[in-house]
């Protein structure tokens, strides 16, 4: 049995997924990226191996993604995220068309064909404003762990408008809208609300097509889900592999290696 | 000569040249400026270099000069010191990298810029305008805006012997005969005809080389890049337009780019997709820039760029020196006005070149400092898109501005591209087989 691997190193979080030739995963492990960004694909991938009992030598081929995939030293190749997560959404969900990734500083819209190719894909440009850093600086403002943002939104009832496009400034808004004594449940789900409507904007510009799956950390948490489904009038594909999602397409595209090396000939060429 | 000799001496030639002439251009510029002689700053677009020569003013082209300070990465101090002096973040880099260096004296990296005696452009630009105003207020010196009609809606131009042209054709001359008297007048050098004839007659050489240039690209290889060596003989085209050098250079060029396609020499090694780029180039990481496509085995067979900044010299447009006056006007208004569209109007001439140059991929850059050019391409890309199934990438980074550049984001972007044209390769190569094979044609399965 052979095994692929795929290591998407992220700007907050650096996820490993090794898969079975059957392309199911295997083993699985989240880490911190920190400032050694070698270190920390290391160690997500050894985690992976761990967790999914696979020896490292038993995984015959490494694709790296994410703004850290040139620092997975043990990788054999680089794929892109938005590839990446084009294909492991296409995987999760097959009638995928469009996909929203929504990580700790970017945000992308990406429009793929049956195949899981991308079509076309726009992402937020030099500023953090509409992803996950959005919730982070609300989180901070707010005291209220990044886990506990989602539940608390969805107890608001009148949310707040929550003008800023600015990650900085976003800070100061929520405490502003303290100091006028509205509820924190209400300032969350306006933060939610922004952030779903500018991922809307990017999600229009490359054209919004059926089904639409929701991947990245943000897609765990429950209020930007409702926000989003909402916003777009429709309901949302999200996998519970949904943080794991461009690790996933990026062990599929090594699967891919591994299987198109072993195929012969006259069958790669047809 | 061996045909490797000639090889060797021929391949490249536009580019050492081109550097030569740029050195040579900016040497004369500190020459003029060290003997305080009056210098015409002029701009790319309807820079009326034929006429400006026939009065010997040493010429300015301060979006060259300035394009270049980012190229030599000190751009930043310009925008800095502009900044610093009261300019907005916001506008324009060119403008406040020119302010910069006014305010240094003309202390630029390539050498001393003399001061301008009169400034002349088209409204083909509307910073040109208020851009020209500075010069004004610093200098006190006269301007001289030609107001050119644009096209009034996408392909409905009209062309000499319709009566709208012609009335279009004469608001131009009229404009041309009132400039004449304000050179003769900065300059003390009487105008005289049959010079305006001779420089004319350089111009259309330029500029018959400039169009059969971007024809000889749709060879396969391609034989020049037009993002890189596109941008070198853009400068001679421009800063040499209506010379004997410029006139000279551009047969030598035409002649490397005819011998390159007949001995398959194309600009790169690998050539595996062919692109066209969309706006103005990224200029603070001018080399990476490009290697971020060729590193891929893309490259820019054609740009929008090559078009609007060569003052629409891409029409190939030649005067008819019998009757310079009218022929100038005719040319003048053709040429920017073309220029005009290649930013506006740009749509249809894309989707005609993505046939004519057998392009995979079409790349828009918009860019923070300039909203004339970068207005609308998200409008123009979704248009094209419609015309034609091709991919296409758009990055937005900036001409001068290094804060607004970032390498990474670009490269993710940049490489996601390359993966989806690669992808689409081998779906219409496997297409390809499938295809065959049902036909029984013999690349099919074996």
């Amino acid at each position: 049995m052979a095994y692929a691997a795929g290591v998407d190193v992220g700007s907050t979080q650096t996820k490993a997924v090794i898969i079975s030739e059957q392309r199911v995963i295997i083993g699985r492990a989240l880490t911190d990226t920190g400032a050694n960004v070698i270190r920390a694909a290391e160690s997500s991938f050894q985690e992976a191996l761990r967790n999914g009992d696979v020896r490292e030598e038993e995984v015959e081929y490494v694709v790296g993604t994410g703004y850290g995939r040139y620092k997975v030293t043990f990788g054999n190749t680089q794929v892109t995220e938005i590839s990446c997560h084009g294909r492991g959404a296409v995987h999760m969900f097959p009638k995928t068309r469009t996909v929203l990734d929504m990580g700790g500083q970017d945000t992308k819209a990406i429009r793929v064909s049956t195949g899981g190719e991308i079509l076309d894909f726009c992402m937020n440009d030099k500023c953090a404003a509409g992803t996950g850093r959005f919730l982070g600086a609300a989180s901070s403002a707010l005291d209220i762990p990044l886990n506990d943002l989602g539940p608390t939104a969805l107890q608001g009832e009148r949310p707040v408008k929550i003008s800023t496009t600015c990650t900085v400034f976003a800070e100061s808004e929520v405490l502003s809208w303290l100091g006028k004594g509205k509820k924190i449940e209400d300032i969350l789900l306006g933060v939610h609300q922004s952030i779903a409507s500018r991922s809307v904007g990017l999600l229009r510009r490359v054209g919004i097509e059926e089904d639409v799956t929701f991947t990245g950390g943000v897609a765990r948490n429950v209020a930007m889900i409702g926000a989003l489904s909402q916003r777009l009038g429709l309901s949302v594909n999200v996998s519970v592999e949904s943080h794991f999602m461009g690790a996933l397409g990026a062990a599929l595209f090594a699967l891919d290696h591994i299987l198109s090396s072993r195929a012969p000939a006259h069958a790669a060429r047809g | 000569m061996s045909k490797a000799a000639h090889t060797d001496t021929i391949v490249g030639r536009g580019n050492r040249d081109g550097a030569r002439l740029f050195r040579e251009w900016f040497t004369g510029l500190g020459q003029a400026a060290a003997e305080e002689r009056p210098a015409a700053y002029v701009f790319v677009m309807g820079s009326m270099v034929e006429l400006l020569r026939v009065f010997d003013l040493p010429i300015v082209f301060p979006e060259i000069n300035s394009l270049q300070t980012a190229v030599r990465r000190v751009a930043h101090e310009y925008l800095d010191e502009a900044e610093d002096y009261g300019y907005s973040p916001d506008i324009c880099g060119y403008v406040k990298a020119d302010v910069a260096t006014q305010l240094r004296g003309g202390e630029h990296p390539m050498g001393r810029i003399p001061k301008p005696s009169i400034a002349v452009y088209t409204n083909a630009c509307n910073t040109y305008i208020k851009w020209a105003e500075i010069w004004e207020r610093m200098y006190q010196i006269p301007l001289f805006t030609l107001d050119i009609p644009g096209t009034r809606e996408a392909g409905a131009q009209t062309w000499p012997g319709e009566e709208d042209f012609e009335r279009d054709r004469r608001y131009v001359e009229g404009q041309i005969r009132e400039l004449i008297p304000m050179c003769e007048t900065v300059s003390g050098v009487p105008f005289d005809i049959d010079r305006l004839r001779e420089t004319m007659e350089h111009a259309n050489t330029m500029s018959r080389a400039w169009k059969r240039l971007l024809e000889l690209n749709r060879s396969r290889p391609s034989v020049f890049s037009a993002l890189s060596e596109g941008t070198i003989y853009l400068g001679v085209s421009n800063g040499f337009r209506g010379s004997s050098a410029g006139a000279s250079y551009f047969e030598d060029l035409v002649e490397e780019m005819e011998y390159k396609v007949d001995h398959g020499i194309g600009t790169l090694t690998d050539e595996r997709f062919r692109l066209v780029f969309v706006g103005v180039p990224c200029y603070p990481i001018f080399r990476r820039f490009n290697e971020l496509f060729t590193e891929w085995g893309g490259t820019f067979v054609n740009s929008t760029y090559l078009w609007f900044a060569s003052g629409g010299s891409n029409v190939g447009f030649e005067y008819d020196l019998a009757r310079p006056l009218q022929s100038l006007a005719e040319g003048v208004l053709i040429s920017v006005r073309d220029a005009m569209d290649s930013m506006f109007f740009q749509t249809q001439l894309l989707a005609d070149m993505i046939d004519t140059h057998q392009i995979d991929g079409v790349v828009f850059h918009p860019i923070k400092s300039c909203r004339t050019v970068s207005t609308g391409l998200a409008d123009n890309r979704r248009a094209l898109m419609e015309l034609r199934d091709v991919p296409s990438l758009f990055i937005e980074s900036d001409m001068m501005d290094r804060r607004v550049v970032s390498e990474a984001q670009l490269k993710n972007r940049i490489d996601a591209f390359f993966e989806g044209l690669h992808s689409r390769g081998q779906r219409a190569a496997h297409a390809e087989q499938a295809a065959a094979r049902a036909e029984g044609r013999p690349d099919g399965t074996d």
